[in-house]
C-alpha cells in the first residue's frame, strides 16, 4: 500500500462523510437522525470511549522510573540543575508538562537535517526548522479559539469570555477588505489560520518523502475531517448563511435534552454538523488520542528523583535474590573459583579443609 | 587500525535519505545485508542462564529454529508486556507520524534506510499490535496500518531492533515523548523469548553471571589485569597503587565496567581510577575495595530483557552487603548509570543495609544518591576538586586539545553535564566544545550502543557514527581537537574505530585518565609523559637541556 492508495482511502471515505449527511439530509429529508441522534450518539462514544481508553492506559502500571532528562540533574548546590527539563520533584514535571501541553516544548526543539556531501566526505548539519511546530501551534489553538467561540451557540447569555474571545479574534477585520457587492461578517483570524495550518500539515505530509513514506491513511483521514469541518463553517459564515437562531434552538434543545430541529436549517449546517460528529467519535479509536495520551507519558511526567526517592515497581517489588534461581550467588562463585582465589591472594569466606572429600554444598 | 570490510568513507557517504515514492514499507521484505547485524546467540550461552529456545543458528538461516507455536509466545510475551508496561502501550497508541524523530536518529542519518527512522522502527511492532490488539486493526487490515505477524515480519522486526541503540536522542524531539528505546528494550524482550538474541550480548550476559564480568575474566585474571594496570602506574609515576579486592569492611566497594580492565584506551582509565584511589588512601586513608564478584558495571542484561538486567546488576548489590561496605561508587560508564539512577533501587533496592553517602574527605553529604546510595565517580572527583583536595597540575595534559562527548545513557537518562566537565577544565587548559546539536541532551550516539558494539556489524556501526564523528571533524579543523573524552566504556570501545575511520587525528580518553596526568603525588619521579607514555609539553625540550 503505497501513499497514493491510503490518500485515496482516505479520501473516499471523507467524501463519503460529506455525501452522508448531503443526501441524508438534502434529499430524505432526515432531520431527526442527523440533527439529533448522531450528535448525541458521538458524544456518547466520545466520552465512553475516552474513558475506556484511558482506563485502559492507566490499567498498566509504570514499572520504572523512565524520564527523559533533558538538562541538568540535580546534584550538588554549586552545579545549576535544570528544574525544569530534568525535573526533581513535581513542581518541576508540572512546569514541564505545561510546557510540553500548551507550548508543544519537545517539538520546538525540531531542527531539519542537511546532509551534504563536499569533496566526497559527508557533512551533516542541522537547519532552522520550526514549521511544523508553527503550524502545531496555529493549528490545535485555532481549534480551541473556535471550540470556544462555537459556546454563543450553546449559552444564553453569552458568557463574557467568548464575546472577548471573538472580539480579539475578529481584530483584524480592519484590515481585510470586503469583497465589493457582498457583505462579509467580521473575518475571524482562526477561521483562516486553521484552514492555512491544516493545509499545511497535509501538504507537508505528501511533500517531505520520509513523512510521506510513513504516513497511513489513518493520518490523512483526519485532516480531511477538519479540512471539511472547516471549510462548511467558513460556507456557512461568510457565504451560505444559515439562520443562526435556529441553529441556536437546535443546539439548546440537544443540551437541555429536549431536542427537536426547527425547520429551515441549511443543509449545509448538517454536513457540517456530521463531521463534527465524525471527527469526536473517531477520536477515542484513532491517533487523536494523543491529546489524553499526552498527560500519561512516563518519559514526561516523572520526575528524575529515583537516586534518591525508591520507585516501586508494583508486579514485582523483590530483589533478584529472593527469587529462586534467578542469581549467580557469591557462594557458587566461590565454589567454582575457591582454589585460583586464594592461590591469588584474595580473601574468601570458607577455607578449604586440606584436602577432604566435597561436601555437598550445604549453603542456602 | 581502520575497519576492515567497509567501504572508503568516500563510497560509504553516498546516502539516500529519501524514500522510494511509490513504495510501501509494509510490503517490502527486510533483506539482510551484511555489515549489518550480528550472529545469533549460541545455544551454550542461552542455556548458561536459562533462557528459552537454546541452539545454534543464525540470522541468514532460512530456518531459525524456532519453536513450533513461536507466534502464539510471540503475541502472549506481548500481551503481557502491554499489561505490563504503560509506556509500551501508550507508545503503541498515540504517534502521529509528524515525522520530528526521522532524522534525529544517528542511524538513519548515517544509512538512510528509512526503517531506521525511529518512527518506523516502532511502526515494524506497532503494525502486529494493530492487527492482534485493536478492533480497526482486525477489521480494516493494511488500510488501518495492521499486518499479519509472518516470518518475514518477524525476521524484519529482529533486524531492525539490533540496529536501535537505545540512546532515546529520538524521545527528546518527540512531541509526545515517545521512547524508541523502550520499544526496542520490550522488543527485543519478545525476541528473546524466541532465543533470537544476538550472540555478541548473549556471550557477555552469561559471562557476566558466571564470574562477574563480560569477558569471562576469572577472579585472579580479573586481579593480575589490575596488578599489571599498577605495574604501568608504577612506570610513569614512580608510584604504586595498592587496591584491594574483596575486603570485607572496607568503607566504599568500588564497581566499573569490566571494559576499563582489559581494554585500551579503557585502562589508561583505570589507571586514572588507581592513582587516585591511591592518592587519597595515602593523603586521607582512603579505603576502597574492589570486587572481583561484582566486577562489572556495565549490564548486558538491559540489551535482553528487564529481567536479565535485574539478575545481573543484583551483584552490586548482594556484593555490598556481603562485603559490609557503607555505600558503593560507579566508574565511568554509559548505561550503567542509567540503570543505576533508574532501575537498580527498583529492580534490587532498597539496599537499606547501606548508608547513605558521605564523602570521607570532604564531608559532603550526596543528597541526590541517599536512596539508590551509589555515588558517580565524576561526581566524586568533582566535589574533591570543589573542596582543593587534590593537587592538580593541569599543565600535563597541554599536549591535549579535548573536546567532550556526552554519552547517551548519562545524558537523556540522568542528565550528567556539568559534572564531567568541571572535573575536565580543572585538569585540562584546552577544552572546546562540539556544536549545540551534537551535544549534552541533544547528544549523538557513537553508533555501537546497546550490545551492536560488536566486529561483524562494522558497517553499521561506523554510518551510525557518522553524525558524532562529524562533529569531531568540525572541532579538530576548528579547534585542532585531538582528544575526546568521554564517560562510556561502551565508548571508549567504540569511538577510536569511529575515530580512525572518520577523523584519524582524533583520539579517545576516559575522565579519569586526565584526572591520572594532572594528579600531583608527593613522592612522585620526575613525570615527562602521560599515562600512555606520551610526552608532556616541554619535556622533550627539558631533557634535551639536561644532556
Amino acid at each position: 500500500m503505497n501513499f497514493l492508495v491510503g490518500l485515496i482511502f482516505s479520501a473516499i471515505v471523507a467524501i463519503v462523510v460529506l455525501l452522508v449527511p448531503w443526501i441524508g439530509v438534502g434529499v430524505l429529508h432526515l432531520y431527526t437522525i442527523f440533527g439529533i441522534v448522531v450528535p448525541y450518539l458521538a458524544i456518547l462514544i466520545f466520552l465512553i470511549g475516552m474513558i475506556l481508553r484511558v482506563i485502559d492506559w492507566g490499567r498498566s502500571p509504570v514499572p520504572f522510573r523512565i524520564p527523559t532528562t533533558a538538562g541538568q540533574q540535580w546534584s550538588f548546590p554549586w552545579i545549576k540543575h535544570s528544574w525544569i527539563e530534568n525535573p526533581k520533584d513535581s513542581k518541576g514535571v508540572i512546569v514541564r508538562m505545561a510546557l510540553e501541553v500548551l507550548c508543544f516544548r519537545s517539538l520546538f526543539r525540531n531542527v531539519r537535517l542537511e546532509y551534504r556531501r563536499i569533496e566526497n566526505l559527508p557533512k551533516v548539519a542541522f537547519e532552522w526548522e520550526k514549521w511544523l511546530w508553527m503550524a502545531a501551534i496555529a493549528f490545535h489553538y485555532s481549534f480551541l479559539v473556535i471550540f470556544l467561540r462555537h459556546f454563543r451557540f450553546f449559552t444564553n447569555p453569552i458568557p463574557s469570555f467568548v464575546k472577548i474571545i471573538e472580539k480579539l479574534d475578529g481584530f483584524f477585520q480592519a484590515g481585510v477588505l470586503p469583497i465589493p457587492g457582498l457583505t462579509i461578517p467580521e473575518v475571524y483570524i482562526t477561521d483562516l489560520l486553521l484552514l492555512a495550518a491544516v493545509t499545511y500539515l497535509l501538504l507537508r505530509r505528501l511533500y517531505i518523502p520520509q513523512v510521506r513514506y510513513v504516513s497511513l491513511p489513518s493520518d490523512y483521514f483526519p485532516l480531511f475531517l477538519i479540512l471539511g469541518i472547516g471549510t462548511t463553517g467558513v460556507l456557512m459564515r461568510y457565504f451560505l448563511r444559515v439562520d443562526v437562531t435556529k441553529v441556536k434552538e437546535l443546539a439548546f434543545g440537544l443540551f437541555k435534552f429536549h431536542p427537536h430541529v426547527p425547520d429551515g436549517i441549511g443543509t449545509i449546517f448538517f454536513i457540517h454538523l456530521f463531521f463534527v460528529c465524525t471527527l469526536i467519535a473517531y477520536i477515542p479509536f484513532s491517533k487523536i488520542c494523543h491529546m489524553a495520551g499526552i498527560f500519561l507519558s512516563p518519559t514526561r511526567n516523572l520526575s528524575n528523583n529515583s537516586r534518591f526517592k525508591r520507585h516501586i515497581n508494583p508486579w514485582d517489588n523483590k530483589p533478584a535474590w529472593e527469587y529462586p534461581g534467578m542469581v549467580h550467588t557469591y557462594e557458587e562463585y566461590e565454589e567454582e573459583f575457591r582454589d585460583v582465589m586464594i592461590e591469588a591472594g584474595i580473601p574468601v569466606e570458607k577455607m578449604p579443609e586440606k584436602k577432604e572429600e566435597e561436601k555437598p554444598e550445604q549453603e542456602q | 587500525m581502520r575497519p576492515k570490510n567497509v567501504p572508503e568513507p568516500e563510497e560509504l557517504s553516498k546516502i539516500d535519505h529519501k524514500p522510494p515514492l511509490f513504495e510501501s514499507w509494509m510490503d517490502k521484505k527486510p533483506e539482510f545485508k551484511p555489515g549489518f547485524y550480528c550472529y545469533g546467540a549460541k545455544a551454550k550461552n542461552i542455556a548458561a542462564v536459562g533462557m528459552p529456545n537454546p541452539r545454534d543458528w543464525s540470522p541468514t538461516d532460512e530456518d531459525w529454529k524456532l519453536p513450533e507455536n513461536w507466534k502464539e509466545i510471540f503475541l502472549n510475551g506481548m500481551k503481557e508486556r502491554l499489561e505490563k508496561y504503560r509506556s509500551f502501550k501508550l507508545f503503541m497508541d498515540i504517534c502521529v507520524r509528524c515525522g520530528a524523530c526521522a532524522d534525529k536518529c544517528h542511524y538513519f542519518i548515517g544509512s538512510g534506510d528509512p526503517k531506521n527512522m525511529p518512527v518506523l522502527r516502532a511502526e515494524l511492532l506497532r503494525s502486529v499490535y494493530r492487527k492482534y490488539f485493536t478492533t480497526g486493526g482486525k477489521l480494516f487490515g493494511k488500510l488501518a496500518g495492521a499486518r499479519e505477524l509472518t516470518f518475514d515480519v518477524l525476521k524484519e522486526i529482529w533486524y531492525y531492533l539490533y540496529q536501535c541503540s537505545e540512546c532515546r536522542r529520538c524521545s527528546l524531539f518527540c512531541p509526545y515523548g515517545i521512547d524508541t528505546a523502550e520499544i526496542t528494550i520490550l522488543g527485543r524482550e519478545l525476541t528473546n523469548l524466541l532465543g533470537l538474541n544476538t550472540d555478541w550480548i548473549q556471550a557477555s550476559v552469561a559471562n557476566c553471571y558466571r564470574t562477574g564480568n563480560h569477558i569471562g575474566l576469572q577472579p585472579h585474571a580479573y586481579k593480575d589485569m589490575i596488578e599489571f594496570l599498577c605495574d604501568e602506574c608504577e612506570e610513569v609515576t614512580g608510584i604504586r597503587p595498592q587496591p584491594q579486592f574483596n575486603k570485607k569492611g572496607a568503607e566504599i566497594l568500588f564497581v566499573t565496567p569490566s571494559g576499563d580492565v582489559f581494554a585500551d584506551p579503557g585502562t589508561y582509565t583505570c589507571m586514572g581510577y588507581l592513582l587516585l584511589f591511591h592518592y587519597l588512601q595515602e593523603e586521607y586513608g582512603f579505603d576502597i575495595t574492589w570486587s572481583t564478584y561484582a566486577s562489572e558495571g556495565g549490564n548486558f542484561g538491559y540489551f535482553t530483557s528487564h529481567e536479565m538486567a535485574k539478575r545481573l546488576h543484583a551483584k552490586i548489590y548482594m556484593e555490598a552487603k556481603r562485603l559490609g561496605v557503607k555505600w558503593i561508587l560507579g566508574g565511568e560508564c554509559g548505561h550503567m548509570w542509567r540503570l543505576l539512577n533508574q532501575y537498580i533501587d527498583t529492580f534490587n533496592g532498597p539496599p537499606d543495609y547501606l548508608e547513605e553517602p558521605v564523602s570521607p574527605i570532604t564531608g559532603t553529604k550526596f543528597e541526590h544518591a541517599k536512596g539508590h546510595k551509589i555515588v558517580h565517580i565524576v561526581e566524586f572527583t568533582a566535589d574533591l576538586i570543589r573542596h582543593n583536595k587534590l593537587k592538580l597540575d593541569p599543565s600535563r595534559n597541554d599536549h591535549l586539545v579535548l573536546t567532550f562527548h556526552d554519552s547517551c545513557n548519562p545524558a537523556r537518562g540522568m542528565g550528567f553535564f556539568e559534572e564531567p566537565r568541571y572535573v575536565i577544565k580543572s585538569v585540562c587548559r584546552n577544552f572546546y566544545e562540539m556544536p549545540s546539536n551534537t551535544i549534552r541532551e541533544q547528544t549523538f550516539c557513537c553508533g555501537s550502543g546497546a550490545g551492536l558494539n560488536a566486529g561483524e556489524n562494522m558497517e553499521l556501526r561506523m554510518r551510525g557514527g557518522l553524525p558524532r564523528a562529524n562533529a569531531v571533524k568540525y572541532v579538530h579543523e576548528k579547534y585542532g581537537v585531538n582528544m575526546m573524552a568521554c564517560i562510556c566504556a561502551i565508548d571508549r570501545a567504540a569511538l577510536p574505530v569511529l575515530m580512525q575511520y572518520w577523523v584519524p587525528e582524533v583520539d579517545i580518553t576516559g575522565v579519569h585518565e586526565l584526572v591520572g596526568n594532572a594528579l600531583v603525588f608527593k613522592n612522585e619521579k620526575k613525570r615527562t609523559t602521560d599515562l600512555r607514555g606520551n610526552p608532556f609539553v616541554g619535556a622533550e625540550e627539558e631533557q634535551g637541556d639536561a644532556v
